[in-house]
């Protein structure tokens, strides 16, 4: 019963999401009043029904409803709470509904967020999300329906993939989506713009935040990947340049892209019809993200979620949703026009070049993911792309971004003077270079060529965003949230570099084969073995080991990884035991069993890895207070439509709409 | 009419270069469940690779003539593969029939450490590093394996981790019920 009436609500939420779309497009273009007023109604129905929907398939998969066939691919009654509903988003059918229920969430806070703003504008933005959500939907029910039933029911379940049974993992699809799918209300707002044939500095504002907060999420769930990985897999690091992986982070590329291009959008009204692209380009690429990890079309390390069967439903999808938006843009955007000029060495050059290199860089990456699909059949030589080629090409353009970053963010607006500013520049960058090179070449030996130039870039962006609050500071003129975003997420982003740099120049790892009581020395390290002892848990079994690490010969912890059997799918899997010792992190992960209580043990110290993932959520953390900031709180806008440079465009294009 | 500039239709002809390009992905990704391999009842590739645990030598298809083997598509970087890993362990355990495994596109220095570290159920592994073998076999996901009788024919072919349930119902029954000695070429 549960399921059907699942089923029957994701229909009807199809159905609403139609009329959302319908009403939100056409009501405005007709100029009917009354079909925009059905647009709220449409979009809340939406997501009741959406969410209904959810809560039918939470429900089945609490209950151990073993007769519905994607519960019973990926539960089991003697799986944790927890996990039955994290299970939701194990596979393909459910982790669409989440996408879907995260769609309709961010379209009822759009329409909440657009209830002030020009009732046409507001109703063709929630118009574009009904489109989106109505193909999703389409597809769900047409491909991928969760709630089909299994005659006779199983008496268990096959259970969650055991690799996926881990708190990191469990939270990293739910926020990554949020990110992805967030970048459908910055899509929607330019296809609302282009559709009104119109775009102002407001329209930038209004949008900042909606990225913002896309990219804040976007960055938390990359980083929560990136870490599962590091601590499950603990092979091969925390990055493998994989399809799916690139997946999530071209959109943040041009996120990164979008929210600093908007700024030049909204201070100065320029590069509009740039930005207009991004905004599109950034929601494509989670889309055709989508469709490279759901069609199979490309091998992966997340291969067990792909079915081949359904590219050509997303591919038809992509063709509807890019093409029309790149086509309203090939007509709409030649339309738009500047509103002034800037001097080369304006902030404005800086942010050019910050979007020039970091759509390159997002390139590199399209590039090199969709490399063996092109040369497979075209027989152009077989390619294999993988870190020998994306680590130097991403470098060469994030590296001058890098270097740019500290200057452009005192540069001024329209006019690019320095000022008093370039001293203080010159000071910061000549401490960074010093401590750059100090920190590689003093406390470490060894290293790579870029170590030092990594450290020293890091260390300079950091010094050179706090000059501006330190000074804000010291002559008592408050600080913006926005200017305190920025300051925070770009630190961010220097403690990021930093981090990286180090990780690559510093780790050491070591294998060795141990007997109860045997040492292993890794660096200032030593391990001390202890033996195993068997472990049980709700639906494993294994054993755990006991390693006391020591530093310099003073007790520093007792560690215990982990080795489990799970006993419906007979799969083990690895648990490292992670301890972080000053700012290194200690791995160990326990191996195979070599008998006569001889382990395998892999050992790792890695400095300052944690703070990669520090560093991804202290930028998002920024973009967070960048958005609360007094500027986005809409007051009542009255003078949004009322700007004089909007006036004068708006007669003109509605005269060519209309005509 | 107004000239539209290229600049903005740029955008829209890359796209339809990208379309073009996926259409042909999906053109060449085997559906899954329906198309079966075009290797099953044919003959398997043959190949003379460099050994994995002993880079000095090669492994080649002739050596494994004459016996009934499991070819099994692997490597480090994939979780699936990691899922199997206790499984392939159990049939090496069975003693029924040796696993040859092929470590695609992995960094070999980091699969041996991976294979010391949880355990080798192969008997012998092939390295190929640029992908070009698994081109050969029609690979297009790892894990896949291939059951291969003693002429050589590829008589079943099974894609995704192998489960206690696939090794069961779709492996052991096609192995001839008199269990012929395992290959020994190189043990």
């Amino acid at each position: 019963m549960i399921p059907e009436l699942g089923e029957f609500a994701l229909i009807l939420a199809m159905l609403l999401a139609a009329l959302q779309a319908f009403f939100g497009i056409m009501g405005p273009a007709l100029r009917r009043d009354r079909w925009m007023a059905a647009v709220t109604p449409a979009v809340s129905g939406q997501f009741v029904m959406v969410a209904t929907s959810m809560g039918c398939l939470i429900t089945s998969f609490i209950n151990n409803d073993f007769s519905v066939k994607y519960v019973a691919e990926n539960s089991n009654s003697s799986l944790p709470l927890f996990y039955r509903v994290a299970a939701l988003w194990g596979a393909h059918s459910g982790s669409l509904i989440l996408w879907i229920f995260l769609l309709a969430l961010w379209s009822i806070a759009a329409a909440i967020g657009t209830s002030r703003l020009p009732k046409p504008f507001a109703s063709r933005v929630i118009g574009v999300l009904g489109v989106i959500s109505f193909g999703f939907l389409l597809y769900t029910l047409a491909t991928s329906n969760p709630f089909l039933r299994l005659d006779p029911p199983w008496p268990d379940g096959e259970s969650l993939n055991p690799v996926l049974q881990d708190p990191g993992l469990a939270a990293h699809p739910p926020v990554l989506y949020t990110g992805y799918v967030g970048l459908a209300v910055a899509f929607a707002f330019a296809g609302a713009a282009m559709l009104e044939g119109r775009l102002d500095r407001e329209w930038a504002r209004w949008t900042r935040p909606w990225t913002t907060a896309a990219w804040a999420f976007l960055s938390c769930g990359i980083a929560l990947g990136s870490w599962w990985a590091y601590y499950t897999l603990g092979w091969g690091g925390f990055w493998f340049w994989d399809p799916v992986e690139n997946a999530s982070f071209m959109p943040w590329l041009m996120a990164t892209a979008l929210i600093h291009s908007l700024a030049v959008t909204e201070k100065r009204g320029l590069f509009k019809s740039w930005t207009l692209l991004l905004a599109v380009l950034a929601f494509s690429l989670s889309l055709v993200g989508t469709f490279l990890v759901r069609s199979g079309v490309l091998v992966s390390v997340h291969s067990f979620a792909a079915s081949p069967g359904r590219g050509t439903f997303i591919l038809a999808f992509l063709i509807v949703m890019i093409g029309s938006a790149l086509a309203l843009y090939a007509w709409r955007a030649p339309l738009l026009k500047s509103e002034a000029g800037f001097e080369l060495t304006a902030r404005e050059s800086f942010l050019l070049f910050n979007n020039i290199l970091l759509v390159t860089a997002c390139a590199t990456v399209f590039a090199g993911t969709i490399a063996p699909l092109i040369a497979g059949p075209l027989g152009i030589g077989k390619l294999s792309v993988g870190p020998p080629y994306f680590n130097p090409t991403f470098l060469l353009s994030i590296l001058p971004l890098l270097a740019l970053l500290s200057v452009g963010i005192h540069a001024g607006w329209k006019r690019g003077n320095l000022g008093r500013r370039a001293r203080i520049l010159l000071l910061a960058f000549i401490a960074a270079a010093v401590i750059g090179c100090g920190v590689v070449f003093g406390f470490f030996t060894g290293g790579r060529v870029l170590s030092p130039v990594g450290v020293a870039l890091g260390v300079w962006i950091i010094l050179s965003s706090l000059i501006d609050p330190i000074d804000r500071l010291r002559r008592h003129i408050s600080i913006p949230r926005a200017v305190l975003g920025m300051t925070l997420a770009h630190i961010g982003l220097g403690i990021f570099v930093i981090s990286i740099t180090s990780v690559e120049a510093f780790t050491a790892e070591r294998d060795v084969a141990l007997s109860a009581g045997g040492i292993a020395q890794l660096g200032a390290y030593q391990f001390q073995f202890q033996g195993v002892k068997p472990i049980e848990g709700a639906d494993y079994s294994g054993v755990a080991g006991t390693v006391i690490l020591k530093h310099n010969g003073a007790l520093v912890d007792v560690m215990h990884p982990q080795k489990r059997e799970y006993w419906v799918q007979h799969t083990v899997t690895t648990h490292s035991a992670i301890y972080m010792y000053r700012v290194s992190n200690v791995l160990v992960a326990l191996g195979q069993d070599l008998g006569d209580g001889r382990w395998s043990l892999r050992l790792q110290v890695r400095p300052l890895v944690t703070f990669i993932w520090l560093a991804a959520f202290i930028m998002a953390a920024g973009g967070m207070l960048a958005i609360s900031d007094r500027r986005y709180r809409l007051e009542r806008e009255p003078a949004a439509a009322l700007t004089p440079a909007a006036l004068a465009a708006v007669p003109a294009v509605t005269r060519s709409e209309a005509g | 009419m107004r000239r539209l500039p290229i600049r903005f239709i740029l955008p829209l002809v890359l796209f339809g270069l990208l379309v073009v390009v996926l259409a042909i992905g999906i053109k060449n990704s085997p559906e899954k469940d329906i198309i079966p391999s075009p290797l099953i009842g044919k003959p398997a590739p043959t190949f003379s690779l460099p050994s994995l645990t002993d880079p000095g030598q090669k492994v080649t298809s002739a050596q494994l003539r004459g016996h009934w083997y499991l070819f099994n598509v692997w490597g480090t970087w994939c979780i699936s593969c990691r899922m199997e890993q206790a499984m392939l362990l159990r049939i090496k355990q069975t003693g029924l029939i040796p696993l040859v495994g092929l470590d695609w596109r992995d960094d070999p220095s980091v699969a041996r450490s991976y294979l010391k570290h949880e355990g080798d159920p192969y008997q012998t592994i092939a390295v190929d590093q640029d992908g070009m073998e698994a081109i050969m076999w029609g690979v297009y996901g790892a894990p896949e394996t291939f059951l291969v009788n003693p002429a050589g024919i590829v008589v079943y072919k099974y894609i995704g981790p192998i489960t206690e349930r696939a090794w069961e119902r779709d492996i052991l029954p096609r192995l001839p019920l008199t269990s012929e000695p395992a290959a020994t070429s190189s043990s």
